[in-house]
């Protein structure tokens, strides 16, 4: 049974369309993540969920019921903020205890309750403790701890990491992972972190201007994004001007053109191409997928040059000029020490695996929309 | 100056000329200090001592049996009840009001909140005749409750009205940027809790705005008890009726009974500077709550 079903949402705020249409369901017991850069209506689903917010149209179902018309205080769930909102004049047992009391629930059930929470978010010898006098981390914590407190159906959380700084944050994920695997509740996170969502989630809702771009695992949405934006958004990617004729696809800027010498044999088809027989296209490759090699061993490979070697740590990144196209591919450290490259060195880089998505307007909207989302300069 | 501190002898020019600016800076700093206090002293310490010293001047039984003829007692009681009453309503009035325009949107809300400063803006005797015209017997509202063999105008609810009108803003005032910096999170948060509205307002909404409140309380006591204009027009000033505290010292003011003036002021400025702490004790509070 599906934990959280929404149906055909639909927000806005005055001309501000902030979603449009978005539909998905989560299982019962699996952790989601809503993906998206900001301002794309990932919150504001979350919200509608959690009955903050009225969705125009759309409908809202919890492990099966329709909640679309219910309050927030009538749909026992959970909700973590992105600032907490703790209760700043209650203590963390008070700010705990909050739900429970409010429920009218027996004084000793809430007090055994509470120091089981306590002990669960490991905050013991904190129970006195105002939000004020706490870190971050630890203020997250007691949020977490509040929102669990009264069994809720489902648990909600509004950006939890965005707050605190990278190394708690990547404690402070992995600690809710390890927690959601023990306590099993159906639970949905807002982030616009890939890495966040690639590692801790079960599955990942992609959103992009108030729309859902594509629903899957981590790895299928890595591994098959279904279009440019989440091939582009998931992970680094490179973006290159090609040109197809017939079923070769050609680089921009290489010598050779259409009957020329560096080809590659069309293979693979991105869903976003609607099966041309020629015209502008772009390649999306990650770093990974391209390999370089000093000699144009199997063919099917184009000419460059290295024009940047970076160390990473671990491994090396390295960039290569390919025609009117930079591209940057990743070598592992002990590889690259066997056969060092160097700047200015000529090479030969093969596709290893491509996406190829149709550009008749060029490149230029691709790379504009990467600009925008801060992964090229 | 600067050449001369590039030319090698001229340590002793720059501690001259810093002398110099330092007593140019003295003087100012005395001349300004000179004139906070007098007019410190002209507007607020010599009326003060000039009532203190009336009051003294006549006796301390003269101060006694003026302030206990019937009409004083009646006057200092009506005044009581009236504040009073103008406090609880405009309390309760003035955090509703305050929780609308901070957390509902409706057309005209922002023209509803520019008025909100009206009572600030008119003179309170203008408002003394603007509820003659609405209250009065010849009234659009006064006479229905004329009919009804309900008086306003010249009695006790007149008064009120025109009290709850002046302190209106002091307490929505107060609070509405507390609860806009306040925001909507923590609210939200005892929502998805499970809290009823009635719970979220009075466990987490009621605390974190208290000082504030309080400090709108104390503005609030302190004009009804200081109200003069208004009431004055709705209430005709009748003796042993309608004769509040401020407007029984004017009547034996104008009617050169000095001693009995004095001695009522007195009572009110003793009254009014015990206020002055608690507001002073209440805002320190409210701004420390703040900085948290």
């Amino acid at each position: 049974m599906s934990g959280i079903r929404v149906e055909h949402l639909t927000k806005t705020f005055g001309d501000f369309v902030a979603v449009g249409d978005a539909g998905f369901s989560i299982e019962e017991g699996e952790l989601a993540a809503l993906l998206g850069p900001s301002g794309s209506g990932k919150s504001t689903i979350l919200r509608i969920i959690a009955g903050l917010e009225r969705p125009d149209r759309g409908k809202v179902f919890l492990t099966g019921k329709d909640v679309t018309s219910a309050r927030a205080q009538e749909r026992n769930i959970g909700f973590v903020f992105q600032h907490y909102a703790l209760f700043k004049h209650m203590t963390v047992e008070q700010n705990i205890a909050f739900g429970l009391e409010v429920q009218k629930k027996k004084k000793a059930f809430i007090k055994e309750k509470v120091d089981e929470l306590i002990d669960l978010v490991k905050l013991n010898g904190y129970d006195f403790h105002y939000p004020s006098q706490l870190s971050g981390g630890q203020r997250q914590r007691v949020a977490l701890a509040r929102a669990l407190a009264s069994e809720p159906r489902v648990l909600l959380l509004d950006e939890p990491f965005g707050s605190l700084d990278a190394r708690v944050r990547k404690n402070l994920a992995h600690w809710i992972r390890d927690l959601h695997k023990r306590i099993k509740v159906t639970g949905v996170f807002v982030t616009h972190d890939q890495d966040e969502a690639m590692e801790i989630s079960d599955k990942i809702i992609l959103v992009n201007r108030g729309r859902i771009e594509q629903v899957g695992t981590p790895h299928e949405i890595y591994e098959f994004p279904r279009t440019k934006f989440v091939a582009s958004f998931v992970g680094n990617v490179n973006v290159i001007d090609a040109f197809l004729e017939e079923e070769n696809i050609f680089i921009k800027g290489l010598p050779g053109g259409p009957g020329g010498q560096y080809f590659l044999r069309r293979e693979e088809t991105g869903p976003e191409t609607n099966n041309r027989e020629h015209g502008d296209i772009v390649l999306l490759a990650r770093p990974e997928e391209i390999a370089i090699s000093k000699e144009n061993g199997k063919g099917n490979a184009f000419p460059g040059a290295v024009s940047g070697v970076h160390y990473r740590g671990g491994f090396y990144e390295i960039e290569i000029t390919v025609g009117s196209n930079h591209v940057k591919s990743t070598i592992d450290k002990d590889i690259f020490l066997e056969q060092p490259l160097e700047k200015g060195e000529k090479v030969y880089v093969r596709f290893k695996q491509y996406k190829v998505f149709d550009a008749p307007e060029g490149s230029r909207k691709v790379h504009a929309m990467l600009k925008q989302l801060g992964y090229i300069e | 100056m600067r050449s001369k501190i590039e030319h090698g002898n001229s340590t002793i020019d720059v501690l001259a000329v810093r002398s110099g600016r330092a007593r140019r800076q003295d003087i100012g700093k005395w001349v300004l200090t000179g004139i906070a206090l007098s007019w410190f002293s002209i507007l607020i310490l010599f009326p003060l001592w000039g009532i203190f010293k009336e009051t003294v001047k006549s006796g301390l039984s003269t101060f006694v049996t003026s302030l206990s003829t019937p009409s004083s007692l009646h006057s200092f009681m009506l005044t009581v009840v009236i504040t009073t009453l103008a406090v609880a309503i405009n309390t309760v009035i003035g955090t509703i009001m305050a929780v609308v325009f901070a957390r509902q949107n409706f057309k005209g809300k922002l023209f509803m909140e520019s008025l909100l400063d009206l009572p600030f803006a008119v003179s309170p005797v203008v408002a003394g005749f603007m509820f003659i015209l609405l209250f009065g017997p010849n009234g659009w509202i006064g006479s229905w409750f004329e009919s009804m063999n309900i008086k306003i105008i010249y009695a006790l609810p007149g008064m009120v009205i025109a009290t709850l009108f002046v302190t209106l803003p002091f307490v929505a005032r107060e609070i509405l940027p507390i609860l806009r910096e306040f925001g909507r999170e923590q609210e939200e948060a005892a929502a998805t809790l499970g809290a009823s509205q009635w719970q979220t307002f009075r466990r987490v909404t009621l605390p974190s705005i208290k000082w504030g409140l309080a400090y709108g309380v104390t503005l609030t006591i302190a004009r009804s008890i200081g109200e003069f204009g208004a009431v004055l027009v709705v209430s005709g000033s009748i003796i042993n009726k309608t004769q509040t505290a401020t407007l029984m010292i004017h009547d034996q003011f104008t009617g050169f009974n000095y001693a009995g003036a004095f001695s009522a002021a007195m009572v009110l400025a003793v009254v009014s500077f015990i206020i002055l702490n608690v507001i002073h004790i209440v805002y320190e509070k409210k701004e420390k709550k703040e900085l948290l």
